[in-house]
C-alpha cells in the first residue's frame, strides 16, 4: 500500500516540455465564482456539520443569500467590464431556486461546472450509488438548465471520497479543481477517461483570504497581482494557468469590490500575453495538444508509477 | 459512519427560498427603495452594549466576545466591562459632535445597574434595541418553545421596568432558533438586527405577524476586523468610507441602500483608535447622501 494517495505522479515543475496557449499567449486566466446555495436545515452527515453553529445559522445563511441576490449582479457587471466570462462552481439545485442566476450567466456564454448538488451535502460517507446519483444529478441538471454538458468538477464543500475521481473519469468530465498540487494542469491516474487536475487554488480563493486569513481588501488585491506577476513572468518559459476562485458573498461587499477590480485591471493591463478564458476551454486545449507529451514526459524523465488513485492497480 | 437515508432527497428544491420566512428577491428585480430626503445610502450604526458573564456556561456555544480563560478570569472580564465604563462615552461624544444617531441593543441584564448609561443613550436621541437577558443567554431550537418564550418574556418585562418598550431585537450572538422570529413578534418586536440577506430591509413572515429585517454586515463587524483578522484601524475605517461610497453610487441603479457596522465598546472605544473612530464618524456626518437613522426608522422607511 502506497502513503500517497496516487492521483498523479510526482513530475517537477523544472525542465518540462514548454505549454503555449492560443494564440501564443503565455499565462491561462481564469475566474471561477462560486455559485452556492447554503440550506437553512439540511440533514446532517456524520463527518461534518453544515453550519459551524446550531441550526439556524441566521448570520451565516442569511449572508450566503446576499450574495445571490445582492452581491452575484454587483460581481457579474465588474466582471463584465474587461469580458471575463466566469467559470461557475455551481451548487446545481441553485437551476431550481434560483434560475434567474442561471439565465443571465448562460446569456454571458459563462461556464457551469458542478459543484455538487447543495454546498450543506457533503461527498464524506456516501455509497458509490450515491456519489453516481450526486453526479448524474449534476450533469442532468445543468443539462436541463443550459443544454450544455458540464466538463468541471469540484466536490461539494471539497469533499470527496476515495473513488470521486475515477468517477468523474467514467463520466466524461475533463478536469477537476479539487487538487492544488501544482500551476499546471497534470493528467490524473485514473481507472478510466482523461481527467486533468486544472489549477484552482486554495491561495487565491477569497475564502482563504478573507476569512482564514484576515487578509483586508487591499492585501487581497496587492496579493493578486504579486501572483499574477510572478506566474506571467514564468509563463514564458513554462506556460502558467492562473485561477482566481470568488464568492459574491464575500468579494462583491461594498468594502472589497472597487480593491478586486482594481486587481483585475491590472491582469486586464496585460491583455497581450494572457489568454482569458474558462476551465473547460483550458482542459480542452491540453487534452488536445499537451496530454500525450505530459504521459510521455513524465514517462521518459522516469517519474511514471503503477496503478491509479488510492491503490487500484491495474491488473 | 453511514449517511442518513434522506441525504439525497432534497424536498425544499424549488423555485425561490428553502424555508418560509422571505421570499426569494434579487436585487435586480426589486422595487427600488427611496428613504427621506431622497438620501442614497442609510446609515445604521449599531452599539451593543453586552454583559459578558466571569463565568460563562459556553453552551450551547460560546459566544464570540465572552469570557473564555480560567475563572476567574479578571483580566477579560475586566477588560470588555471597560466597554461599557469608558469606552462607550468615547463613542457617544463622537455620535453626537456629529449628528449621528446609532442603535444600541442592550442585555436586559444591564438595565438595572447600568440607568446612568442608558440615561445618557436616550438624551442623545438614539434608538435602544432588545439585546435578550445576556451574552450566555443563547437562543437556539433546543431550549424548547417554553424556555425560549420565557427568556423573551423576562427580557420584554426587564425593559417595561424601566419604562422601555423597544421595537427592534437583536439576539445574543445573534443567534436564533427556528422560532425565534414568531417569539419576538408575539412579543412585540417588529425589527429584527440578526439577518443580513439584503441591502434593504426585508419582511420576514411569523405567526405573530410581520418582523423586519434590518440588515446588520458582520463584514464591517469592528470586533471581527480588528480582533479576529488583526487589521489595521487605518483599514478598518477606509473599509467603512470605501463601502460608503460604493454604495452611493450604487443607489441610482438599485435604489437606497444600508450601510451597517457596529462600533464595539470595548473595541472601538479604546482610546488608540478613537482617531479611526472620529475620521469615520467625521466622514459620515458631514456626507449629504447619508441618512443617519434608528433601526426603526429604518424599517418604517420601506413600509
Amino acid at each position: 500500500m502506497r502513503s500517497d494517495p496516487n492521483v498523479y505522479d510526482y513530475w517537477p515543475y523544472r525542465d518540462r516540455p514548454k505549454i503555449v496557449w492560443p494564440g501564443g499567449k503565455k499565462l491561462a486566466f481564469w475566474v471561477a465564482p462560486n455559485i452556492e446555495f447554503y440550506e437553512y436545515n439540511p440533514p446532517v452527515n456524520p463527518s461534518r456539520p453544515p453550519w459551524t453553529r446550531p441550526v439556524p445559522d441566521v448570520v451565516n445563511y442569511s449572508a450566503r443569500d446576499w450574495g445571490n441576490r445582492v452581491g452575484h449582479w454587483r460581481m457579474m457587471e465588474m466582471l463584465d467590464r474587461p469580458g471575463i466570462r466566469g467559470s461557475i462552481s455551481l451548487s446545481t439545485a441553485l437551476c431550481d431556486h434560483h434560475p434567474e442566476i442561471i439565465e443571465a450567466c448562460a446569456a454571458r456564454d459563462w461556464e457551469f461546472f458542478s459543484h455538487g448538488i447543495y454546498n450543506t451535502r457533503y461527498s464524506y460517507n456516501m455509497t458509490e450509488a450515491q456519489e453516481r446519483t450526486i453526479i448524474e444529478d449534476a450533469i442532468d441538471t445543468v443539462m436541463k438548465a443550459t443544454g450544455k454538458r458540464i466538463r468541471g468538477y469540484l466536490a461539494p464543500a471539497l469533499t470527496m471520497t476515495e473513488r470521486t475521481l475515477d468517477l468523474m473519469g467514467e463520466y466524461d468530465f475533463w478536469y477537476t479543481c479539487d487538487l492544488f498540487h501544482d500551476d499546471q494542469p497534470q493528467p490524473l491516474k485514473t481507472r478510466t477517461g482523461r481527467l486533468l487536475s486544472v489549477p484552482y487554488a486554495l491561495e487565491t480563493n477569497d475564502v482563504i483570504t478573507y476569512m482564514v486569513q484576515g487578509m483586508d481588501p487591499w492585501r487581497y488585491a496587492d496579493m493578486l497581482k504579486r501572483h499574477f506577476d510572478q506566474l506571467l513572468e514564468e509563463g514564458e518559459r513554462s506556460g502558467t494557468v492562473m485561477c482566481i476562485p470568488l464568492h459574491a458573498y464575500l468579494v462583491a461587499h461594498p468594502n472589497r469590490i472597487r480593491a478586486f477590480d482594481d486587481a483585475l485591471k491590472h491582469i486586464d493591463g496585460h491583455k497581450a500575453d494572457i489568454w482569458t478564458t474558462t476551465g473547460a476551454e483550458i482542459a480542452q486545449h491540453y487534452r488536445e495538444n499537451y496530454w500525450d507529451q505530459t504521459i510521455a514526459d513524465i514517462a521518459d524523465r522516469g517519474f511514471a508509477t503503477k496503478g491509479t488513485g488510492f491503490g487500484h492497480v491495474a491488473a | 459512519m453511514s449517511l442518513p437515508e434522506d441525504y439525497t432527497a432534497y424536498p425544499r428544491r424549488a423555485y425561490g427560498m428553502d424555508q418560509d420566512r422571505y421570499d426569494w428577491r434579487p436585487e435586480c428585480g426589486r422595487q427600488k427603495v427611496s428613504w427621506p430626503g431622497g438620501k442614497s445610502v442609510a446609515g445604521l450604526i449599531v452599539v451593543p452594549v453586552e454583559e459578558f458573564m466571569l463565568k460563562p456556561s459556553g453552551k450551547p456555544f460560546m459566544h464570540p466576545s465572552a469570557v473564555n480563560g480560567v475563572y476567574p478570569d479578571l483580566r477579560q472580564y475586566t477588560a470588555r466591562d471597560y466597554g461599557n465604563r469608558v469606552g462607550i462615552f468615547r463613542i457617544l461624544d463622537t455620535l453626537k459632535a456629529n449628528g449621528l444617531t446609532a442603535t444600541v441593543p442592550i442585555n436586559a441584564s444591564l438595565l438595572e445597574t447600568r440607568r446612568y448609561l442608558i440615561d445618557q443613550i436616550l438624551a442623545d436621541g438614539h434608538e435602544i434595541a432588545a439585546y435578550g437577558l445576556d451574552t450566555d443567554h443563547i437562543h437556539v431550537t433546543s431550549l424548547g418553545e417554553e424556555t425560549e418564550t420565557a427568556w423573551i418574556e423576562q427580557t420584554r418585562a426587564a425593559f417595561e421596568a424601566i419604562g422601555l418598550r423597544p421595537r427592534a431585537w437583536m439576539s445574543p450572538a445573534r443567534q436564533q432558533s427556528l422560532v425565534t422570529l414568531d417569539l419576538i413578534a408575539k412579543a412585540g418586536f417588529d425589527v429584527c438586527l440578526d439577518w443580513e440577506q439584503d441591502s434593504v430591509p426585508v419582511t420576514m413572515g411569523t405567526s405573530g405577524g410581520p418582523v423586519s429585517a434590518v440588515p446588520v454586515t458582520m463584514e464591517l463587524d469592528d470586533r471581527a476586523l480588528m480582533i479576529d483578522r488583526r487589521q489595521t484601524e487605518q483599514s478598518w475605517s477606509d473599509q467603512i468610507l470605501a463601502a460608503l461610497d460604493y454604495l452611493k453610487e450604487r443607489a441610482p441603479v438599485e435604489g437606497g441602500q444600508v450601510l451597517s457596522f457596529t462600533l464595539t465598546p470595548f473595541v472601538s472605544g479604546q482610546p488608540s483608535r478613537t482617531w479611526a473612530l472620529r475620521k469615520v464618524l467625521e466622514a459620515l456626518g458631514a456626507d449629504d447622501a447619508l441618512w443617519s437613522a434608528g433601526a426603526s426608522a429604518i424599517a418604517d422607511a420601506v413600509k
